[in-house]
């Protein structure tokens, strides 16, 4: 799932401060189960917003809503017209919501009330660590289903680098080096042998900086 | 001879060679490197110029190292893949080459959190063991990374890597070893050594698996002045064994003059135990922030005159 942490009130008072009349628009997905965009939050978020802006003697008319899905058509279509009645959109939905909105309704303007953080799940009650940073050319296969793109500070691909202490990553002593986990795991499943082998230099072309990316599903096309 | 550097020639005859380091400034003076290159010149045999050396903003190594050159010392270029990609690095190879510079550390160096622009995005295009690989492809094949051919004028380096024995797990490392060898190195220079029966362990797998014979390596030692120092490295330096008897002998010395003696003697009985484990073929000396004591250190190991290799 995506995962999404709200920016600071501070942050979003400032970015809303010139309108009167704002729709506030969560999700129903990946930022429900965060609890950073769903139906509760955003009910929390519009009254701290509602009770700065009336200290600050500049009352706001807030329009709540939650769509099931933020990047859908579908889903905020249904909104339309109310959409059409505020001056601005405050989305705390991940940034792939924030842009189908802006994009899809052009007319109006939306603006992030959360700051996407990562891909993961979570690891404990109210915990969410980072799992996937969408590389584009998955190699869990043969590192015991572990990521070292997303998990590894340094994403080596020929880890542990020698700053691997304890199963302590060398950046952060809280944070796991997923180099022996990675060890560790193969140990377990007999196959070490996997980590024998010098891998290449990744071809990053599938990952972010190659411009947008895309994904043609031909079946699902009208 | 692959690269033909002093190095190299040093190590291919047999004698037990002896390197040390050398920090670039942090500021454009080039007398700073002049002056440490002095304490190098004629007792080592090259000296690293590090890459922006835990990721503080300093002399480029490649600079520094070639102002090093024109005083006599000969630089091993050390880089990292922190800072730069596949084409920088690329080039900045080659223009390494075109001004004389013969060895090639490749590293991935300390990550950018430690340094003094913890806000940078790290590259990490390419892992250590990806450079390594791509330094003998230029050398070897005659080839940039993407297969295009280097139609003359290769740059030949001697490549080196570090290898850290004490970081874990442990009974990885000399796979890792050997997998830097698979990929093309052919000299290592290790972590610092405080922990003598943990190095000699180490030496006796490398020896086992016959890695000794594939790569020469060079065990790194660091002089140090004072018991704090040692402690910081137990405490803060990830990967790093230093034994609780070392710190307290230099602890109980209390007169700064003879610590520092102290210190110098704990150095000289390293060198002499490392010299007699099978394997090793020569030290790396890392006297950070006091490469002063470099000039001392070899002499009195009785390791000058550095022979003469031409
Ligand atoms: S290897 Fe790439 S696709 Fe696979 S989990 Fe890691 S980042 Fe995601
Ligand atoms: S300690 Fe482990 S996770 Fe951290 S950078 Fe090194 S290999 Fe990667």
């Amino acid at each position: 799932m995506i995962v999404a942490d709200r920016k600071p009130l501070d942050e979003i008072l400032a970015s809303i401060e010139p309108y009167k009349k704002i729709m506030l628009m969560g999700c129903g997905g990946c930022v429900t189960i965060c609890f950073s965009g769903g139906a509760k939050a955003v009910e929390l978020l519009a009254s701290q917003i509602r009770m700065a802006r009336n200290k600050a003697g500049s009352d706001i008319d807030i329009v709540e809503c939650t769509p099931e899905r933020q990047c859908e058509f579908e889903f905020i279509d249904a909104f339309k017209e109310q959409i059409a009645s505020v001056e601005a959109v405050l989305s705390i939905a991940c940034g792939v919501g924030v842009q189908t909105m802006n994009e899809h309704l052009a007319e109006g303007v939306t603006i992030p009330g959360l700051n996407t953080k990562f891909m993961g799940y979570p690891v404990e009650h109210g915990l969410w660590q980072e799992r996937c940073a969408g590389c584009g050319d998955c190699v869990l296969q043969w590192t015991g289903g572990l990521c070292p793109v997303a998990r590894c500070a340094k994403r080596l691909f020929n880890g542990p680098c020698g700053g691997s202490a304890g199963g302590r990553c060398e950046v952060d002593k809280e944070v796991e080096c997923v180099w022996q986990l990675i060890h560790d795991r193969l140990e377990k499943l007999n196959k070490l042998e996997n980590l024998e082998i010098v891998r290449p230099a990744r071809d990053w072309r599938t990952s972010t900086n190659a411009g947008q990316r895309k994904v043609k599903f031909e079946e699902a096309m009208l | 001879m692959k690269s033909g550097s002093r190095l190299e020639r040093i190590l291919a005859a047999g004698h037990f060679a002896v390197t040390s380091e050398l920090g670039p400034p942090k500021n454009a003076d080039p007398d700073n490197i002049r002056k440490k290159a002095s304490y190098c010149l004629g007792n080592v045999d090259a000296a690293n110029v590090t890459d922006n050396q835990t990721a503080i903003v300093r002399m480029s190594s490649i600079a520094a190292g070639t102002i090093a050159l024109s005083c006599g010392v000969e630089p091993v270029i050390q880089m990292v893949c922190r800072d730069r990609n596949r084409i920088a690095m690329q080039s900045d190879i080659l223009g390494a080459a075109a001004l004389g510079c013969k060895n090639l550390l490749c590293l991935s160096g300390d990550h950018q959190k430690f340094g003094n622009h913890p806000q940078a995005s790290g590259v990490y295009d390419l892992d250590s063991m990806q450079l390594i690989d791509m330094v003998r492809r230029m050398r070897d094949d005659k080839t940039f990374l993407s297969g295009e051919p280097i139609k003359d004028h290769e740059p030949r380096f001697f490549i080196g890597a570090a290898a850290n024995p004490f970081a874990d797990p442990l009974n990885f490392r000399i796979t890792r070893l050997a997998k830097k060898i698979a990929a093309g190195v052919d000299f290592i220079q290790t972590q610092c050594i405080f922990d003598i029966d943990r190095f000699e362990q180490y030496m006796k797998m490398v020896v086992d698996r016959g890695l000794h014979e594939k790569a020469y390596i060079l065990a790194g030692l660091a002089p140090v002045r004072s018991e704090r120092a040692l402690q910081y490295m137990k405490d803060e330096v990830p990967g790093m064994s230093v034994p609780d008897e070392l710190i307290a002998r230099m602890a109980a010395v209390k007169d700064k003059d003879e610590k520092m003696e102290e210190g110098i003697k704990i150095c000289l009985e390293m060198i002499e135990c490392v010299k007699h484990i099978e394997g090793v073929r020569g030290i790396h000396l890392m006297p950070v922030g006091w490469e002063s004591i470099t000039p001392v250190i070899v002499e009195r190991a009785g390791l000058l005159p550095r022979p003469d290799v031409a």
